[in-house]
């Protein structure tokens, strides 16, 4: 085999590029780069209605993403949905106890994601503490029920 | 009439049954190969290199595609920022291990069924067989493994350049924005749920065309007809596996069961 040098530098380069694509597809596109998901420390909170919030979501401060939903499951004593939330370390011993918890919608019809608002408390929230204060998913059917409800109240009376 | 799908049915069943001891014999081949690297390099060359260039255009125009047409129907409802999430996505999990794996088997599987079965056709696996040297391990084993190697790596280029050609379309031309078509794309595909369950796919496409190629050369009637038609039966069956194999790896991975 003459060719046997370049053969192997070319086969090299074609190992480089498969490679280089995997880690750009992984860095790049995915969320891979941007935050670890096992770095970190748990939240809860109990919400009457999640809407569509899913784990994964985001959760967020003043539209800053500092961490995701982690998991959600149903108290059945209680009768609430349980959100469970990861924050990035980073963020550790600065969200005040007294933060509220509400369910947003970013923009009409894009995904839910959770909004943290900083009390003025001075103590901090700890790993595995539960968020107070929460604001329910505004869900579309009730609002448009309730203003059709006011709307009929408002004929009523002739 | 009966007799003739009897016929039919054990056959198809007896050519399932060869396969399988072909691929047991092909997988036992797996340490010569890693005894003699130099066997898998050439083969890598000649399975996965020489593809490098078709995978590199053909992702370029698919991605860039995919952006156009995207673009119409987003823009409807004024969604064009999740232009990158669209490319990214329908890339990643689906058109860059499928498209990918149906030009491999054009490509790539076709050369090997045509290489074996000349081999085969010339009598040199039988001259090999009369040195004591084993063909299945000293041709087949390398050439597969070459296969199963290469397919993922490809699939990766095609996904990657398809996203850069669908950003150049989008991007460049069409003026949408450039960290809304980054971010939103981070924020929407997982590394473990997308693009690991893409090399999954990919690995697995590589492994059942290489499998039908190699298997196909060495079980082809040794005349001209005879590997001619091994030739287009392996396209076509690898074709067929590709796409029904596509579904039910998309049912498991993305389904909800």
């Amino acid at each position: 085999m003459q060719h046997s040098k370049m053969v192997t530098t070319l086969v090299g380069f074609f190992v480089f590029l498969g490679i280089g694509g995997l880690f750009f597809l992984a860095m790049q596109v995915s969320n891979l780069g941007s935050f670890d998901n096992t770095q970190g420390y748990l939240l809860q909170a109990r919400f009457e209605n999640i809407g569509g919030l899913k784990p994964r979501s985001p959760v967020t401060v003043s539209g800053v993403r500092i961490g995701r939903v982690s998991a959600i499951f149903y108290d059945t004593e209680a009768y609430q949905a349980v959100v469970e939330m990861r924050i990035s370390s980073n963020y550790e011993h600065t969200l005040p106890e007294d933060t509220s918890a509400s369910i947003y919608t970013s923009g009409l019809l894009g995904e839910q994601y959770i909004g943290l608002e900083p009390g003025g408390a001075d103590a901090f929230l700890k790993d595995g503490d539960e968020v107070e204060f929460t604001q329910s998913a505004l869900v579309l059917e009730e609002i448009i029920g309730k203003f059709l409800f006011s709307k009929a109240d408002e004929v009523k009376p002739e | 009439m009966f007799h003739r799908l009897g016929e039919a049915t054990l056959n198809s069943f007896e050519k399932l049954g060869r396969g399988s001891w072909f691929l047991w014999f092909t997988l036992r081949g797996v340490f010569e190969v890693a005894a003699r690297p130099g066997l898998l390099g050439a083969q890598i060359y000649s399975v996965g290199v020489l593809t490098v260039m078709l995978i590199t255009v053909s992702g370029l125009f698919v991605g860039m595609v995919l952006a156009l047409q995207g673009y119409t129907i987003l823009s409807d409802f004024g969604a064009e920022e999740t232009l990158g999430v669209m490319v990214a996505a329908s890339l990643v999990r689906e058109l860059g291990p499928v498209v990918s794996a149906l030009l491999f088997a054009g490509r790539a599987g076709s050369a090997l069924t045509a290489e074996i079965g000349l081999m085969k056709a010339t009598e040199q696996l039988s001259g090999m067989e009369m040195m004591a040297v084993d063909p299945v391990k000293r041709i087949v084993a390398p050439r597969f493994f070459a296969g199963v190697v290469s397919m993922p790596l490809l699939a990766a280029i095609f996904s990657t350049v398809g996203i850069l050609g669908g950003h150049l379309v989008g991007v460049g031309m069409l003026g949408v924005d450039d960290g809304a078509f980054w971010s939103q794309m981070q924020a929407t595909l997982d590394y473990r749920d997308d693009i690991f369950n893409g090399v999954v796919k990919s690995l697995v496409f590589g492994f059942v065309i290489t499998w039908i190629a190699v298997f196909e050369g060495y079980d082809s009637l040794p005349t001209s007809e005879g590997v001619s038609r091994a030739t287009t039966r392996t396209v076509v069956h690898s074709a067929f596996a590709v796409l029904v194999l596509d579904f039910l790896l998309t049912a498991l991975m993305f389904g909800d069961f």
